[in-house]
């Protein structure tokens, strides 16, 4: 007998009452991971904001010969501690610069000390008594400002605050970057080819598949350890340096990028292969002409997230030497360098919170980079997204 | 009395030479004419032998999947085989223009024969051969390209034209031949995907015909299309057949009884029968054809 439609329903309201239990907890862990990505990036805006502005004073500053000498007297005795060292340091090269300068009297802005720029953002009070007076009257006059610190995006790093840039470490990045991709995207591309088009299906590379799934499972910095024996201790590449950072990075991204292009290639149906095949085309013109094309953005994608990755690597290049002290950057793949983790590392171990902000800065900075970098893989991914 | 037809065919044939005329350019040359003519042929048309095959089996790995086939393959001809499906027709096709050669655990004994040239000797290169025998599949696989790159790459790469006239000449005569020219002349740079499944096939075969090979393979070039598709592509084998050999898997009966000059019946990776087609249908030698056309069977 079949059964009634009461019947079944009441069957079915248990059901339907699980399913919408499970729906609410999916969406429960998609709320949970969403909020704690939402609490962890207003958090580091919040604390990283403030390195993006800097504290500037607006004061009358005296080219004269006397500056020239002693560049402390090129400014008032009551403003002078607030005034960063920084500015001091480079006046003479800057009165060198601009003789027309000379004997004039200019009002300007120059960068205040980290002192009072950390009191003039309410965290660190460690001015004198007396600054503190004259700083306020500073700020009543509209002489005393906090304003969009270009520094932080157009030095290395310093031991004064805010002299402290973002920006060497940034060159550093890009030129460890460089060497990463110029090594393992056309290694990385071949291997992938070789082992998904040309090689026989046998144990040996079975067991070379099975051997680049773990490698792309090793702790980074072990990777460290192997490029300072390797690149540094056997070959004499030179410490610190973005040649051996980026092929130390090399090593990781490799297998990375190896496991992403064969992805890519597997995803290429057969039927194109058979289709070039049958026209006559040898393996080489199979792959050249149809699979990679076809196959390209995904080749991409994978290797723009393997770059990513590498990025935010830290340990490795510590290991290697690369959280060297770099006040100005050099665009040569073999002198010390930094790069942006490492420079955040360093700033985070620093105690000031004029170092701290810094770091959060430097997150943010390193953040939108990779969110940048991720978005072109996905927009690569979507534009050249082929159906067939 | 069933298997005399079978038997005269096979024992007419003189045993494969393999090196008859080694010493000529193999594609230079019209192909040899035939003079041991099977019972089974028209007496009527004038025909050349196009592939000739002699015991030929083929194994993926211990399983046997084409036992001791012979065959004649005449030039300008329709040539159909059918039989329940997994009995090896797919297979036997791959073996003309050696697609096998891309599976593994594949390994063949045998002749397969084409101007005189075993296609699976050592110093036949597989490229050659397939730009002689052109194939079409049961999926329509357009490369992920225009309409005009589908035509105009195969015969760029095998070098036959160099300038851009040529070749622009090249992709219409194949894609008019393909009877495709009037629905895409005005589209010919968007992509061959875009079109639909019985345009994406017949330009598939203007793919395959661009190179004018001699033999087209086509693996049951309808059975992902349209009745209406089916028609069209059925007219096509037909005209083609008067400047291409065409050889073709089809699991549909009348499909095999409207195009084919000749059919060949496969059993469980053996042919049973091959016979010209009206003799097929009509009057088949063997118990086994009998009972598959009528639907006794599989
Ligand atoms: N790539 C392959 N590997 C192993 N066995 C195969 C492969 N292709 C086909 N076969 C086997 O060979 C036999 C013939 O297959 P096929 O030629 O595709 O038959 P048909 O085209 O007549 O349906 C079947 O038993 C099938 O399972
Ligand atoms: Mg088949």
């Amino acid at each position: 007998m079949s059964q009634s439609f009461e019947e079944i329903s009441a069957q079915l309201k248990k059901r339907h009452r699980r399913s919408a239990r499970m729906k609410w907890m999916t969406m429960g862990a998609l709320i949970l991971s969403a909020a704690f990505l939402v609490v962890f990036i207003s958090d580091m805006v919040v604390r990283g904001w403030p390195a993006f502005q800097q504290a500037q004073l607006q004061v009358e500053v005296s080219y004269d010969e006397q500056s020239q000498k002693l560049p402390l007297a090129a400014v008032d005795e009551d403003v002078r501690p607030l005034i960063s060292r920084g500015f001091f340091r480079s006046l003479p090269r800057e009165m060198e610069n601009n003789p027309e300068l000379m004997g004039t009297t200019q009002t300007r802005w120059v960068i205040a000390d980290s002192r009072v720029d950390q009191f003039l953002k309410g965290n660190e009070d460690r001015l004198r008594p007396a600054d503190k007076e004259t700083l306020q009257a500073l700020v009543e006059d509209g002489r005393a400002a906090l304003k969009f610190n270009t520094t932080f995006f157009t030095t290395g790093d310093s031991k004064m605050p805010e002299l402290a840039g973002i920006a060497s470490a940034a060159i550093g990045t890009v030129m460890t970057m460089l060497v990463t991709m110029a090594v393992c995207f056309p290694i990385g591309v071949m291997t992938a080819v070789y082992l998904e088009e040309f090689a026989p299906d046998n144990r040996l590379t079975q067991l070379i598949e099975i051997n680049i799934n773990n490698l792309a499972a090793v702790p980074s910095i072990l990777f460290g350890l192997l490029g300072l024996a390797i690149y540094i201790s056997f070959f004499g590449v030179p410490r610190s340096s973005p040649l051996v950072g980026g092929l130390t990075l090399a090593l990781m991204t490799l297998p990375v990028i190896i496991i992403s292009t064969r992805a890519a290639l597997r995803s290429v149906p057969d039927s194109i292969r058979h289709a070039a095949f049958g026209v006559g085309c040898s393996r080489w013109q199979v792959v050249r002409d149809h699979v990679l094309p076809v196959s390209l953005p995904g080749i991409l994608t994978g290797s723009i997230i393997g770059l990513a990755q590498a990025m935010g690597e830290t340990a490795p290049l510590i290991i290697v030497g690369m959280v060297a002290f770099i006040p100005d950057a050099s665009i040569s793949i073999t002198d010390a360098s930094t790069v942006m983790p490492a420079q955040i590392f360093t700033w985070a171990s620093e105690p000031n919170s004029a170092f701290a902000e810094k770091t959060a800065g430097g997150i943010l900075v390193l953040l939108a980079v990779l969110i940048f970098l991720n978005a072109l893989a996905v927009w690569l991914r979507n534009k050249f997204e082929r159906r067939w | 009395m069933n298997d005399t037809t079978l038997q005269n065919f096979q024992t007419q044939q003189d045993p494969p030479t393999a090196s008859k005329d080694a010493a000529r350019d193999p594609y230079t040359q019209a192909p040899t004419p035939d003079k041991g003519q099977p019972v089974t042929r028209n007496e009527n048309v004038e025909e050349n032998l196009s592939v000739r095959v002699r015991d030929l089996n083929l194994w993926y790995g211990d399983h046997q999947a084409l036992k001791d086939i012979s065959i004649d393959i005449f030039a300008n001809t329709v040539t159909a085989l059918i039989g329940p499906s997994g009995c090896g027709k797919s297979t036997f096709l791959r073996c003309l223009n050696r697609m096998n050669d891309l599976i593994n655990s594949v390994s063949i004994k045998g002749l397969v024969e084409m101007d005189g040239h075993d296609v699976n000797a050592r110093g036949m290169d597989e490229v050659a051969l397939r730009r002689r025998v052109g194939m079409v599949f049961q999926k329509p696989n357009p490369f992920p390209k225009s309409i005009y790159e589908n035509v105009a790459y195969a015969p760029r790469m095998h070098d036959m034209v160099s300038r851009k006239a040529d070749q622009d000449e090249l992709v219409e005569r194949a894609l008019r031949d393909a009877g495709l020219w009037n629905e895409v002349k005005d589209k010919l740079h968007e992509p061959g995907t875009s079109l639909s499944g019985g345009q994406q096939q017949r330009l598939c075969i203007a793919r395959a015909i661009a190179v004018r090979p001699d033999v087209i393979l086509m693996d049951e070039p309808t059975s992902a299309l349209d009745p209406i598709s089916t028609a069209t592509i059925e007219d096509l084998m037909d005209k083609l057949k008067k400047d291409f050999t065409i050889v073709t898997v089809t699991h549909n009966m009348q499909q095999a009884a409207r195009v084919a000059d000749y059919t060949a019946f496969f059993h469980l990776g053996e042919m049973i029968e091959y016979n010209a087609t009206k003799q097929m249908f009509s009057n088949p030698h063997t118990k086994k054809a009998e009972d598959y056309i009528t639907g006794r069977y599989g």
